[in-house]
């Protein structure tokens, strides 16, 4: 209890497991079939229960470095190498290099007769022998039921084969039995009564006239397995298992940004774009410029020296070069210099499954920085809504393991169902822009919106996008009490709003000119008063002077009429003539 | 082979009996399905077959060549075409079906 930091060895020893080297099937079963024991493998016809055995053996051989032997009860040596050789198998070189030792095994069915008690130590020794030549630690039998039609005494043939697997085991070799799927058991003859480590069930339908592999782990002793069904293909390079709910989320998280290669759209992701290794839907009705955005995206990468793959699923890489320039994206000098790929692939060309797993190839040879698929939903159109969001769950997590960006498109039927058929898939993405077409004024317009961004600020605002020779512009659209303007109803609606400015910017001029006028007359008017005040004032003082004057004349004139009263005749001129004597002197 | 095998032992043109006995080292099942298919030949064949009997313990890579899986194993290579029949012989009957040899009877 004290020693924490030491933890105890576990007394249960695991059980050891030996790897198929299949792809997705060892992340299944936590590391492969059980080691030294047996395991069956039965499905129908044409499941690829041969194959399966096959590839075990060969990646074996070349990758584990386990010899092997292949009994094969249905298929000669050269048919099973000219089989395998289609999937890279090299069958006859490991032959040759004693890797693998192929043992066709052939009995005509009904050409034996039987008298008396047999065993099956010829098909042992036989067996020992091909082990023992090559050292082999793996063996596969296919398909051990031939037995049952071709030997008679179906007691005997039980116990011997009960005694097979026994033997198998105490040889130690790993071995895969195929085995015919039964109609209401695993297998047509029981053999799963005696294989009983593990089972995986094969399976080949039909949906949609789509055919569909399916793999299950029907039974695992002794280990962790997951259960579901899970699809397989049979592609180029072999098997490969596609387990879709295996996958933690224990992502790598980056907090770079890339720029989008519109900035103002970068501006409206908190300025700076998305993050790195984040998954982008971009959804829009037909002919919002989805891939145009996309292609901007992928500008945007090459100026930064990152690998683009594009995946499109309409239009030939031609077509989308062709297109790109007309709006002034040149495309093709980034295909030259190898920034840029195009993987073009109509989408009913084949499966979902099959699809993903050439995407994933092409992946991984290209290993992109960025990844767009256009559009998502044609892809999804090949299976049901839950096989279409389960690879794309794959596909994300695929991509997010290595920090791709993607950028997906997605082709919606407009109105309003657009989010909601969208809801599936949206909750897979860490951002989500809407395209969407805004008619009015007999005019279409296209608009943009973010409508999630995770971790990051963004912007709540409708923006116009214009699609002209030189690209995107993403412009605010007029968002007022009549709603959003788009287009020319934004420009009208501008247009009114600068005659409304200059109407008031004159408006002021008019009523500063009138202020001043006022201005100017109030000053007129307090200088007229003045000077009427002046007038006055000069009036009273030269009034106050006559006033003194006539005093003093008064005084004056009363004195000279004393004198003239006293001498009327000698002084009576003198007085008149007062003021004209002034004058005239 | 056909012609040779006449040459040296034909006292009659008659088809000269080629049978492989397979068997798994000395069990007293092996001896016994050596002694069920003498007693069968003897009778019905005397003097005009070979048995070859081959150890599959000694020899296990001959088990391949006649495409043995059950021992013990008879192959009646001569004449054709090859039957095959398994088991201790101690069934006469289907011994004598499986070699073809009731017609004869």
């Amino acid at each position: 209890m004290k020693k924490n930091g030491q933890p105890r060895t576990s007394p249960i020893t695991l059980l050891p497991k030996c790897p198929t080297g299949i792809q997705g099937l060892d992340e299944i079963t936590g590391g492969g079939l059980p080691r030294g024991r047996p395991t069956l493998i039965c499905g129908g016809a044409g499941c690829g229960k041969t194959l399966f055995g096959a590839e075990f053996l060969v990646r074996g051989a070349v990758q584990f470095d386990e010899p092997g032997v292949l009994m094969a009860f249905e298929e000669t040596e050269k048919e099973l190498t000219a089989n395998v050789a289609s999937l890279g198998f090299d069958l006859a070189g490991l032959v040759r290099r004693k890797m693998i030792v192929v043992d066709y095994v052939h009995i005509e069915p009904g050409d034996t007769q039987q008298s008396g008690d047999y065993d099956l130590e010829g098909l042992f020794v036989r067996l020992g022998h091909a082990i023992d030549s090559i050292g082999a630690k793996r063996v596969v039998l296919d398909t051990l039921e031939v037995l049952f039609a071709s030997l008679p005494n179906e007691a005997i043939l039980r116990s011997e084969l009960r005694r097979l697997f026994r033997w198998l085991k105490e040889k130690g070799v790993t071995a895969v039995i195929t085995a015919e799927r039964g109609r209401e058991s695993l297998t047509r003859h029981g053999l799963e009564e005696y294989v009983s480590d593990c089972v995986i069930l094969l399976d080949h339908r039909v949906n949609d006239q789509i055919a569909t592999r399916h793999l299950r782990v029907v039974k695992y002793r002794g280990a962790l397995h997951g259960t579901n069904e899970f699809p397989f293909l049979i592609g180029e390079e072999g098997l490969s298992v596609l387990p879709i709910t295996s996958l933690a989320l224990n992502h790598k998280v980056s907090n770079e940004r890339i720029a989008t290669g519109i900035p103002r759209l970068d501006a409206m992701l908190g300025g700076r774009g998305f993050f790195r290794g984040s998954s982008i839907l971009l959804s829009g009705t037909a002919g919002t410029g989805k891939t145009i955005i996309s292609s901007n995206f992928a500008q945007a990468a090459g100026r930064r020296g990152e690998r683009t793959l594009f995946f499109s699923f309409e239009e030939s890489p031609n077509q989308i070069i062709r297109n790109m320039h007309s709006i002034g994206l040149r495309l093709e000098p980034l295909v030259k210099k190898g920034l840029l790929r195009f993987h073009s692939q109509r989408p009913s060309l084949y499966g979902l499954e099959m699809h993903l797993a050439t995407m994933f190839k092409e992946i991984a040879a290209f290993k992109p920085q960025v990844v767009i698929v256009d559009p998502i939903t044609s892809l999804m159109d090949l299976g049901t809504v839950s096989e279409g969001k389960g690879m794309v769950t794959r596909l994300i997590d695929y991509l997010k393991a290595g920090q791709v960006t993607t950028l997906f498109t997605s082709l919606t039927q407009g109105g309003h169902a657009l989010q909601q058929s969208e809801a599936g898939m949206s909750s897979l993405m860490d951002a989500w822009l809407l395209l969407q077409d805004f008619e009015g004024n007999g005019e279409r317009n296209r608009v943009l919106y973010v409508l999630k961004a995770r971790g990051m600020k963004h912007s709540n605002q409708i923006r116009e996008f214009l699609i002209s020779d030189h690209g995107i512009d993403v412009v605010d659209a007029y968002i007022g009490a009549s709603g959003v303007l788009t287009g020319s109803a934004r420009v009208a609606q501008s247009d009114l709003e600068k005659a409304a400015m200059l109407a008031s910017q004159q408006e002021a001029a008019m009523l500063e000119r009138e202020v001043e006028r006022k201005r100017k007359a109030l000053e007129r008017q307090i200088s007229d008063l003045r000077s009427d005040y002046e007038g006055e004032a000069l009036e009273l003082r030269r009034i106050a002077e006559q006033v003194g004057t006539r005093t003093l004349l008064l005084g004056t004139e009363r004195a000279a009429s004393g004198l003239l009263r006293q001498a009327d005749i000698k002084v009576g001129p003198v007085a008149r003539d007062k003021p004209r004597t002034g004058k005239r002197n | 082979m056909k012609t040779k095998a006449i040459k040296k032992r034909a006292p009659r043109p008659a088809k000269l009996w080629q049978l492989r006995l397979y068997v798994m080292d000395q069990t007293p099942r092996s001896v016994t399905a050596l002694t069920n298919l003498k007693k069968v030949c003897e009778r019905q064949l005397k003097g005009l077959y070979r048995i070859t009997v081959i150890d599959l313990l000694k020899n296990p890579q001959l088990a391949k060549g006649d495409q043995i899986l059950a021992v013990p194993t008879v192959v009646r290579k001569l004449p054709a075409p090859v039957r095959t029949i398994i088991g201790d012989l101690s069934d006469t009957e289907h011994l004598l079906v499986g070699l073809d040899l009731r017609a004869d009877d």
